[in-house]
């Protein structure tokens, strides 16, 4: 199958951008096409309207600003890897980024379609919950931000309004806590089963896990991490209880089990992370 | 703001678009809707890049953009525009084949062949970015190429012997040049 016709826009600007999508009907906005055009491929997405968004360079920037780490919407997923500051203050969400796909589909994937897209098993819908990050949402009636945490409504929904447009996530700068991450998929390059981000203080034992691949929005819980093995994994165990799962019962459990696994060995690489600095 | 299918009621309206193919300028007419894959092979002729799943997954329609390893499923022709586009047949030379290509036939890397120009695209594009890859970066950066025949370990011995041969030949250019920089300093003192 091929897709359906569209008309095809290549605004030049932002503005351009925002009125095109708050004029067309049934307009979506293309920026890697790794998950739209699969899907438009099999004629499961049909939109009349596509509005690339690739042209526009001022979406794809990283910087550190007042505390933040502001990444451009644009930020192809094998930039986000290699980043300097990303690796630097983001291991984790390297570490994570380097797990979306294969080479070629990083290349050209977005941050900003893998957040809109919000696919329950994606890794940066994950990463922008665990670290509490903000998305901004342009409109051509203005901007609006909104917490990670809110943004992820369930599988494949988000708060984004047809006519916004997301333009930059905001990460705050860790201090005093460190992070890790692990994931296990069936092959390298294929979705999660099921991963998770730890984040622990350095003092004390405070500390919280962000789930993915288990529910169908990433679920982030605060808790106290027993330094003991054993109790840790106890804990996982109850919180992944409290979460809902996939329907089929044997794959609820499968996939709970690799959560809980992942999410020690994401526990000792945030640990191992403090050591040697 | 520049729609390139204005009115619908024209049917299915084409627009006129650039691209540098291998080197090559073409301007053609194409439908908004229609994939790169599809525009390489049925309206150039370029029939190297294969089609296998049409949702990224299988690698065998893998293309350069600007150097960069690309699904050209999962990709519009009319967004290629001002890219530059490198095929395997780009990457094959006038006569004969190229280092990477000549050692996937000593190692028998390919059976029916059909992954094959997605390898040599996405192989040519590492060994650019990196002359001496360990097999575990071969492996992972191959994991994006479905091969249903070989059992991948004559592709990667292939790459790895095509790396060293190109670290060589680099090496042997690089002797030449510097032979040749001796002798003129020398031609100059005598
Ligand atoms: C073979 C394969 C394997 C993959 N494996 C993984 C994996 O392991 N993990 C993973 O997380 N992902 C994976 N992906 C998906 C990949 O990460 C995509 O890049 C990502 O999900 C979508 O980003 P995109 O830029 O390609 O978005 P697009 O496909 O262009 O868009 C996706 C959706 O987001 C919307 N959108 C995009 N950008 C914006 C924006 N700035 N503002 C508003 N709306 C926007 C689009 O309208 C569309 O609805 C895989 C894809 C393929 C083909
Ligand atoms: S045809 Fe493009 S990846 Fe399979
Ligand atoms: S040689 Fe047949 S698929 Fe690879």
């Amino acid at each position: 199958m091929k897709p359906i016709s569209f008309s095809y826009y290549r605004p030049k600007s932002l503005a351009e951008a925002l009125d095109i999508l708050a004029q067309e009907e049934e307009a979506k906005v293309i920026a890697g096409g790794q998950s739209l055009v699969p899907l438009m491929n099999f004629r499961l997405s049909r939109p009349k309207t596509l509005v690339d968004i690739n042209g526009l360079r001022e979406l794809a920037a990283v910087e550190a600003d007042g505390g933040v780490l502001r990444i451009g919407a644009l930020v192809r997923h094998q930039e986000l890897l290699a980043h300097p500051l990303v690796v630097q203050h983001f291991p984790a969400l390297a570490a994570a980024a380097a797990e979306i796909g294969h080479w070629a589909i990083r290349t050209r994937g977005t941050i900003g379609g893998s957040l809109v897209h919000a696919d329950p098993a994606a890794e940066l819908p994950a990463a922008t919950v665990a670290h509490r990050g903000v998305l901004v949402l342009t409109s051509a009636h203005g901007e609006r931000r909104v917490d990670a945490d809110a943004f992820f409504y369930g599988y494949l929904m988000t708060d984004i309004a047809p006519d916004e447009l997301l333009t930059a996530v905001e990460l705050p700068l860790p201090s005093g806590v460190r992070y890790g991450f692990a994931e296990h998929a069936r092959r390298p390059g294929d979705f999660a089963l099921a991963g998770a981000f730890v984040e622990v203080a350095e003092a004390g034992h405070a500390g919280a896990v962000t789930w993915f691949g288990v529910g169908g929005r990433p679920d982030r819980q605060e808790m106290e991490l027993s330094p003991d093995a054993a109790s840790r994994g106890r804990q996982f165990a109850a919180a992944l209880a409290e979460l809902d799962g996939p329907e089929d019962e044997v794959e609820a459990r499968y996939r709970r089990q690799l959560a809980a696994v992942a999410a020690e060995q994401a526990y000792q690489r945030a640990i191992a992370s403090g050591r040697g600095n | 703001m520049q729609s390139v299918s204005e009115s619908a009621a024209a049917g299915r309206p084409k627009t006129s678009i650039t691209l540098m193919v291998n080197g090559q300028r073409h301007t053609l007419d194409v439908e908004p809707r229609w994939l790169l894959s599809d525009v390489l092979r049925h309206q150039l002729g370029l029939t190297g890049t294969h089609v296998g799943c049409e949702q990224g997954v299988c690698g065998s329609c893998t293309v350069l953009l600007d150097g960069q390893p690309q699904r050209s499923c999962l990709m519009f022709a009319v967004q290629a525009e001002g890219h530059d586009i490198t095929t395997v047949e780009g990457l094959t030379p006038e006569q004969g084949l190229s280092p990477l290509q000549a050692a996937f036939e000593r190692h028998h890397a390919l059976q029916c062949g059909f992954c094959t120009p997605g390898m040599i695209v996405t192989v040519e594009a590492l060994l650019r970015e990196n002359a001496d890859p360990d097999e575990e970066t071969i492996r992972e950066v191959l994991s994006g190429n479905i091969c249903r025949c070989t059992g991948y370990q004559s592709i990667v011995a292939a790459v790895q012997d095509a790396a060293r041969v190109r670290r060589e030949s680099g090496a042997a250019k690089l002797e030449v040049a510097a032979k040749g920089q001796n002798e003129a300093a020398g031609g100059e003192q005598a």
